[in-house]
């Protein structure tokens, strides 16, 4: 049974007036379904469910009443990415009558007081959560990041609970709010080298698919595996990848990741012993590539950015591009945070110029790309490829950003490269 | 007339013929919000309309967008009477309460078989008294 301070009491009895009392009303619903016994104050709310694409009618209809019943968010909050750039959404081929009802969502959402970020790496836009910080975010690679590599605390919130923890100001304490829920559950022992973001993607796809929700912790052990410590962007793709395949929320990484040492418990009462995790091993990447490769030649859509790019990896892109020209359709997809910075630096324009395009705000998971007659896609995400068949009805290629980017150029998939040599 | 008791998820009183589930549904695709029917292909519910019915199923499942079907339907006057679980997760409790559907959980549904009357009164289910009215 939920224990409620006098405050919460109040909001849930309708001091605070309706729209507050809905929100409490799921908040505490949440709390008994999943036997929290009382609510953490949360530092912010990352709300999904934004695409016009996935909330339907019933979602556009659900948000303005909300907001028109007096809904207003009491923490920060974003947005995560929309169906389309919403400024540049005709040069996407976006539909008006779909650009309408997506912005009815936004201002919907912009009238809450939700921040007007559509991304799904608000870590890289400034919103950088502190370590030991409740949140309740809902976008899984963000909420991945959140926890493993910031070390903050936040379950994976569905979109209406992630604004209901946001009107409120908190959510229910359970699950990865607990210090013991956040202990490994599983060894993933890999043994054979990881050295690109596509390479950490095919990782979190084998290791989500068979850890499920649980909380893998990784030890890099081959001679190579990990010759550096990883990226940022590598970081991103493993975390994405296995909320895709698997709904992990919460991974470590030996050496890396701020929650390591803790992670095993060692010394705690209630901790388990390693020596009782399972252990999964990993001595080659090539069925992760396999299962996310459709046998495509032919490639008219180049798609990066899930999760949303990095500034280094659009400057990766622009000097591939520099001087050259797209046969296929090349989008990336970012931030509007991340676009204006690489507008700064110019990169936009030379991306632009080989005929490329720098979207903000969407990307191709969200965005309702089945009716833009593309045929074959080529993208750098596994979490992209995993979702592409079923979400978008489309066959894809799915490599490193470099593979991504000749494709781009000739039009056609260059030969698959052998992946992790022992 | 037999009685059970179960764990409030929205509270409320409702009252209709029972519709019940041996597989979960989840509402995104699953039903389709501009008529109540179950459109998931293979369900056991397929073709059925879940329209004033107490709705009996083990749990929810698929997307949590799935939440803001419920409220549509509600909205178009279509939504189930009440719901019962056998244990309930987010999706379908968050969608019961933005709807004001009543919802309780933690209940035998095998004790509920399709066309019982279903009267819910906050956590008590009555099963089997005779229709009112």
């Amino acid at each position: 049974m939920v224990q409620l301070t006098g405050e919460e009491q109040a909001a849930l009895a309708g001091r605070d007036g309706p729209a507050v009392q809905k929100a409490m009303q799921i908040i505490t619903a949440l709390a008994e379904i999943y036997e929290a016994s009382r609510l953490v104050p949360i530092a912010s709310a990352q709300i999904a469910g934004v695409s016009y694409k996935n909330l339907g009618e019933a979602g556009l209809e659900f948000l303005e009443e909300w907001a028109a019943a007096g809904a207003r968010v009491r923490v920060p909050a974003f947005m995560n990415p929309a169906g389309m750039d919403l400024e540049r959404w005709p040069e996407m081929g976006i539909a008006a009558e779909f650009a309408r009802k997506q912005q009815r969502v936004v201002d919907a959402l912009l009238s809450m007081g939700v921040a007007l970020t559509c991304t799904c790496t608000p870590y890289l836009a400034g919103y950088v959560p502190q370590a030991g910080e409740h949140l309740a975010w809902s976008e899984s690679s963000a909420v991945s990041f959140a926890n493993s590599v910031l070390a903050a605390r936040s379950n994976r919130e569905g979109g209406p609970s992630a604004l209901a923890a946001a009107i409120t100001g908190r959510t229910a304490a359970y699950g990865l709010h607990l210090l013991e829920n956040r202990w490994a559950t599983h060894i993933i022992e890999v043994r054979c080298r990881v050295r690109s973001a596509s390479d950490f993607g095919a990782l979190g796809y084998l290791v989500g698919s068979q850890v499920e929700d649980g909380v893998p912790y990784f030890r890099f052990r081959g001679k190579g595996s990990l010759t550096t410590e990883p990226p940022v962007e590598e970081l991103m793709a493993l975390g994405a990848a296995m909320a895709a395949s698997g709904a992990v929320a919460l991974y470590h990484i030996e050496g890396v990741t701020p929650q390591a040492q803790k992670a095993l418990g060692r010394g705690q009462a209630a901790s388990p012993s390693i020596a009782v995790l399972p252990v999964i091993y990993i001595d080659d990447l090539s069925e992760g590539y396999g299962a996310l490769n459709s046998p495509l030649h032919e490639i008219d859509f180049v798609s990066l950015g899930c999760p949303h790019s990095s500034l280094k990896d659009i400057e990766r892109v622009a000097a591939l591009l520099d001087g050259k020209r797209v046969r296929a359709t090349l989008w990336i997809s970012t931030s509007r945070q991340v676009r204006s910075q690489a507008q700064r630096h110019g990169l936009v324009k030379r991306i632009e110029a080989a005929g490329g395009k720098v979207f903000a705000d969407t990307c191709m998971v969200v965005a309702p790309i089945e009716g833009m007659g593309f045929r074959a896609m080529a993208t750098n995400s596994a979490k992209a490829a995993f979702y592409s068949p079923t979400h978008s009805g489309l066959q894809r290629r799915f490599g490193t950003l470099e593979q991504c980017i000749e494709a781009a150029l000739s039009g056609h998939w260059p030969g698959s490269s052998q992946h992790c040599e022992a | 007339m037999q009685k059970l008791r179960g764990r409030v998820i929205f509270r409320g009183n409702a009252r209709g013929r029972a519709l019940v589930s041996s597989a979960s549904i989840g509402f995104l695709g699953g039903v389709d919000p501009e008529t109540g029917v179950v459109i998931e292909e293979g369900h056991p519910l397929q073709g059925q309309s879940v329209a004033g019915r107490v709705l009996v199923f083990p749990k929810g499942k698929g997307s949590t967008v799935g939440s803001y079907t419920l409220y549509r339907l509600s909205r178009s006057g279509l939504a189930p009477a009440a719901i019962i679980n056998a244990r309930s997760e987010a999706i379908v409790a968050v969608g019961a309460i933005m709807a004001g559907i009543p919802m309780v959980d933690l209940v035998d549904i095998s004790q509920i078989e399709t066309g019982d009357w279903v009267e819910i009164l906050g956590e008590e289910v009555l099963i089997g008294g005779e229709a009112s009215g």
